[in-house]
């Protein structure tokens, strides 16, 4: 382990250190964009060319859900910022408390995700063979967690759904691969940053990070606002594509 | 700095005591070494391995094709054999060969760093790469694959009855290795250069491989999510790309090519490198237009992630598209062309010697001018609807691949083999095996273009009995140029333990790598060097010993701090 | 064939002199690049050869008037060679108006043909020559390429859309054709022989052993087995639009734009109704997806097509009239 401002073999000053790390952060985001980029696209195009099926697909999300999980992750951000700015000025004291609470907020994400997937699994929402779209119209009891007038909404949504493309639940199934494929990947990046933050929180605590040396917690905070720039990308996309009128 | 003069000439040279081969012994030594020299030759064996793997197939289609009935493999056994066969060499081993093997030994000594800029990055991308190599030998052995290495769909997802899924997962997999190697050659270009090494000094080989790098981190990525969503189409029955489900196959191709274009870049573009490195070297003269020839490098980088669609001009796409893409394909064969015309001006006024990598320049320089400009035939609309999926095609990304990457590399690893292990390689045996590819690669490849422009499509295990005359020319052509693939591996390898000992500056040449030990200490130099010199430049470097005519500058002044 | 050693296919259809020409003209531009180069360096490398070991070259590092000249003169001659080839593209991608239409269908691992009069034929094509020729291909599974190197023309055939092809014969003969994109296990025998004949001969041929229905029949028969006959009615008094003069007119939907009624459209309106709505009309076709085969959808489109010249009904016509009153 390396001690407070420990400089690696390869470099001659600890400012050329700093400056490698960020740039292969940044360098590493750009990667990012392009990997979030290629299923974006695919996103894109089956949602024009599919516009009525991903409508109801997004129309059985809970923008409740949802749109809390955004504020979790804009305030995760915000404290992320916290602890970045408690390392560059010198408060040490705060950094692990910052830092605690960055986890903790995605700890939450993670809680409202799990809430949003077991519900997917549950109203046979899942891609595969048992994928249904009209699952919860058709056996209103299995989907104990929505009111009467919920499934009166989607029951109308969906006729109108069917009208304009037979083949929705099909092009449906496309809109959840989108939705699970996306949503999936973005918490995989969560839970590299959550570890990240664990392993930062631990140094931290040691007192490791001062204003001259807290290159890791700048890095680990740019990889945190990206993963929640990806959300911000997300959640109208997934979300808001056409809500109920 | 303190080493000073070390042609050949001296007597009886010594290996340096210490150096990064036996700074520490044991398989743990080398397993977790952060040495990026060490991490270059762990490459060096493994794209080796994966290189012969590719062969073996390669030889298996020559062979099977001798007849036009086909009288050695089976349909499926043959589709499978050019599969792995292209899978093998263009995502295992010509991907990786330049970059992760001699950019990684080279960059940081020709930068003036102690190593890349992510040591345990670079160790972590070698890893990667095996166990993207293990899946995807685990789908060779068990049930092979047989999509062709462009996994269309839906044939690869839905139809293939092949061991599709591992094989995909492993060249996901690889492509990170090849993201971080990337990653880590840029940061490092910014970074970690020595004092006075500008970006105007660095060798031609370092621009090369900094435009190779963009290409990666750019268009990885791309292959990586569209490979993972077509292995879950593949496990799971996701669609995007089934149009039984309402997917687009088509989409596919624009997300494969999106980076599969580029990777032809990733392949050739460091090659170029190492033979604007041969050139001057040999011809001992700075390259002409040094400043055009970085600026290409970087040009052919960015032109080439907007050409992919030209894969796909007989798909049904739009004409316009068609016409927008055929242009900027022959926009992206300007650069090409003033290298080529560059390297050629260099050797004018020169002092040119034929030492083995020179030579492969030379092949270099003939086989990708064929390649080069048989790609326009290609990128011309009117040609490619008669010439499109031909062997018209197969022979000229050969010409390219083969005959250009795989050239450059041979050529490189000739060059800076004394500078890998501190001995020389046997010249005449040497010079006789550069001269034997030239000719089997020509005489495999050559008439594959005429077949194809006679119209037999690739990836045929059966052919109409009027294209056997040149299918049998081909094979003669592929056994020759077997042995002039195995006699390299042969003496280099012998030569690393029992060649002569080089010294520091064999040939000489001008580079910071050439001022450090052969082999150099783990830590590449003993102090950090300054640079005062250009990139290229003999007459002001004294300290390769020679003749410069009457030169004001002739004082010691440079070289020195 | 011809010499043992041949180097051109041979040339018979409209495209093959075009492309040869056009082949040709690249070939000898580079040539003479190719000859250049090799010569220069060759020359070079013999008159700057190291005469003594320490020898090194001369000062010269660059020259930006010769980089301007190589850079913009090559480009020159390659815009000429895109503006050319995109000349001979363009026309290879637009069908010209009445053409013989064949259907082709391409299935792992076999090309099913069928002419316009109905005869079908499994991996042989015949056709007549100097007519202008129209295959239009659908594929049942992977993406498959129909090509024929005579006439210097292929195309894809992709799953779940119409890509189509056009030449013109110039040449009596037989003709290999091949598939040319990998497909799978016998790719390399998915293929067989155009035969190009005299017209009078290709009347013969179609009118002998007439033991196959022409698809527009076969359609006819469809159109009415699936039921399709209940509402779209030729007077135009059905639920739904009447189809006599659609094929090939403009259709006004409810939306309001107009789409040309070709073979995708109908494709689509058979598979997924809802897509695009007639204007003037509900949205209560059901879809056919999985009731009918590519083969049939070509057989109902045949039989569209047969009632092009059928009179339009005044009220009631599926296509659009010629001024577009909106109702």
């Amino acid at each position: 382990m390396h001690r407070t401002g420990a400089l690696y073999g390869q470099f001659n000053t600890l400012e050329q250190q700093k400056d490698t790390a960020s740039l292969g952060m940044w360098i590493f985001l750009v990667t990012e964009v392009m990997f979030f980029g290629g299923i974006m696209l695919a996103y894109t195009i089956n949602r024009h060319t599919y516009f009525h099926a991903f409508a109801m697909g997004s129309n059985t999300l809970s923008i409740q859900l949802g749109g809390f999980n955004t504020v979790v992750l804009l305030a995760s951000s915000f404290t992320m910022a916290m602890a970045v700015w408690s390392a560059q000025s010198g408060k040490k004291k705060l950094i692990p408390m910052f830092l605690t609470l960055t986890i903790l907020l995605g700890f939450v994400f993670f809680g409202v995700k799990y809430i949003e997937y077991a519900q997917k699994f549950h109203h046979h929402l899942v891609p595969g063979r048992n994928f249904d779209i009209t699952y919860c119209v058709n056996n209103p009891s299995k989907c104990e967690d929505m009111s009467a007038e919920e499934l009166d909404i989607e029951r109308r949504e969906l006729a109108d759904a069917m009208e304009a493309d037979p083949h929705l639940n099909a092009h449906a199934q496309l809109y959840y691969s989108a939705y699970f494929g996306m949503t999936g990947l973005h918490a995989l990046h969560m839970v590299i940053g959550a570890g990240l933050l664990l392993w930062l929180l631990r140094n931290s605590l040691s007192g490791m990070y001062t204003p001259e040396w807290n290159t890791p917690v700048d890095i680990v905070g740019l990889y945190w606002h990206f993963v929640d720039i990806v959300w911000i990308y997300l959640f109208p996309l997934l979300y808001l594509i056409d809500r109920h009128k | 700095m303190s080493t000073v003069s070390t042609t050949n000439t001296g007597p009886a040279l010594k290996l340096p005591e210490k150096h990064y081969l036996n700074a520490t012994y044991g398989i743990r030594s080398w397993l977790l070494t952060t040495d990026h020299k060490r991490i270059a030759l762990l490459y060096l064996a493994s794209v080796t391995f994966f290189f012969f793997i590719g062969g073996f197939f390669a030889m298996m289609i020559r062979l099977h094709l001798l007849t036009p009935s086909g009288y050695l493999l089976s349909a499926d056994t043959y589709n499978r054999m050019f599969t792995m066969h292209g899978v093998a060499m263009i995502f295992f081993f010509l991907i990786p060969s330049i970059p992760a093997v001699l950019g990684n030994f080279l960059i940081p000594l020709m930068i003036g760093a102690k190593d890349l800029a992510f040591p345990k990055i670079n160790l972590l991308s070698w890893y990667i790469y095996v166990v993207g190599g293990a899946f995807t030998l685990y789908s060779m052995v068990t049930g092979g694959l047989d999509t062709g290495w462009t996994f269309y769909t839906p044939l690869s997802t839905v139809y293939s009855n092949s061991a599709v899924a591992p094989a995909v997962v492993g060249v996901f997999i690889t492509g990170f290795s090849s993201i971080l190697t990337g990653l880590n050659f840029l940061v490092t270009v910014h970074t970690m250069r020595a004092p006075g090494m500008t970006w105007f000094r660095l060798p031609l080989f370092v621009w090369a491989h900094y435009a190779t790098s963009v290409v990666m981190i750019l268009g990885t990525p791309v292959i990586a999510i569209t490979l993972g969503l077509a292995a879950m189409e593949r496990l799971f029955g996701l669609g995007f790309f089934n149009p039984a489900m309402g997917g687009d196959p088509i989409l596919f191709q624009h997300l494969f090519w999106f980076y599969s274009h580029p990777a032809v870049y990733i392949m050739i573009l460091p090659s170029m490198g190492v033979i604007s490195e041969l050139i001057p070297t040999f011809a001992r003269k700075k390259l002409f237009g040094y400043h055009f020839v970085a600026a290409a490098s970087l040009a052919i980088a960015v032109i080439g992630f907007l050409v992919w669609t030209h894969h796909m001009f007989l798909t049904g796409q739009s004409t316009y598209a068609a016409l927008a893409f055929s242009f900027l394909t022959f926009l992206v064969a300007i650069p090409s062309a003033v290298k080529v015309f560059n390297w050629t001006a260099t050797l004018f006024g020169g002092s040119i010697s034929f030492d083995t990598p020179m030579l492969y320049a030379f092949g270099f320089l003939g086989l990708f001018l064929i390649g080069g400009l048989t790609g326009l035939f290609l990128g011309c609309l009117g040609v490619d609807m008669h010439v499109h999926d031909t062997y018209f095609v197969v022979a000229h990304f050969h010409y390219i691949m083969v005959g250009g990457a795989v050239m450059g590399y041979l050529g490189g690893l000739h060059f800076w083999w004394p500078k890998i292990t501190g001995r020389m390689y046997p010249e005449w045996l040497a010079r006789i095996a550069a001269l034997v590819l030239f000719v089997g690669f020509n005489l495999t490849f050559f008439p594959q273009f005429v077949i194809g422009y006679l119209g037999m499509p690739r990836r045929y295990h059966v052919y109409p009995p009027e294209f056997q005359v040149y299918n049998v020319m081909s094979t003669a052509g592929a056994s020759i140029l077997a042995i002039g693939y195995l006699l390299p591996m042969v003496y280099l390898t012998w030569a690393a333990f029992y060649g002569k000992v080089a010294g520091n500056n064999p040939w000489p040449a001008t580079g910071l790598e050439w001022t450090t030990p052969s082999p150099p200490p783990t830590e590449n130099f003993e102090v950090t060097p300054v640079v005062t010199w250009e990139a290229y430049d003999f007459h002001n470097r004294p300290d390769l010993g020679l003749d410069v005519p009457g030169h004001p500058e002739i004082t010691p002044a440079h070289g020195h701090d | 064939m011809q010499s043992p050693l041949p180097f051109f296919p041979e040339q018979a259809s409209n495209f093959a002199g075009h492309v040869d020409a056009l082949f040709l003209f690249i070939l000898l531009t580079c040539l003479f690049f190719a000859v250049l180069v090799t010569v220069l360096a060759t020359y070079a490398a013999f008159k700057y050869r190291r005469t003594s070991p320490g020898e090194v070259g001369s000062l010269g590092e660059g020259n930006t008037l010769l980089e301007i000249g190589w850079t913009v003169i090559p480009l020159g001659i390659a815009l000429v060679m895109f503006a050319w080839g995109a000349v001979v593209y363009v026309n290879f991608r637009t069908p010209p108006k009445d053409t013989l239409d064949i259907y082709v269908v391409g299935k792992q691992w076999m090309w099913k043909l069928q002419q316009p009069n109905g005869k079908r034929e499994i991996n042989e094509l015949h056709i007549p020559l100097n007519r202008d020729i129209k295959l239009i291909m659908g594929s049942e599974d992977v993406i498959h390429n129909f090509y024929v190197p005579a006439f210097r023309a292929k195309m894809d055939v992709v799953p779940g859309r119409y890509n189509t092809l056009w030449f013109r014969p110039t040449k009596i003969g037989k003709y290999h054709f091949f598939c040319s994109q990998y497909c799978g296990t016998n790719h390399a025998v998915m293929g067989g022989w155009v035969t190009v004949m005299d017209p009078a001969e290709y009347a013969a041929w179609l009118s002998d052993e007439a033991g196959d229905v022409n698809p527009a029949s076969a359609g006819e028969k469809l159109f009415t087995q699936l039921a399709c006959n209940t509402c779209h009615l030729g007077n135009g008094t059905g639920r739904a639009p009447s189809l006599n003069g659609v094929y090939g007119g403009k259709v006004l939907l409810a939306d309001g734009t107009t789409v040309t009624a070709d073979d995708a459209y109908i494709r689509e309106s058979i598979l997924q109704p809802k897509a695009k709505i007639v204007a003037g009309y509900q949205p209560v076709m059901p879809t056919f997806q999985g009731l009918v085969t590519e083969e049939q959808i070509l057989n109902l489109t045949a039989y569209i097509k047969s009632l092009q010249s059928q009179p339009v009904p005044a009220k009631g016509a599926g296509v659009a009239p010629a001024t577009t009153g909106k109702k």
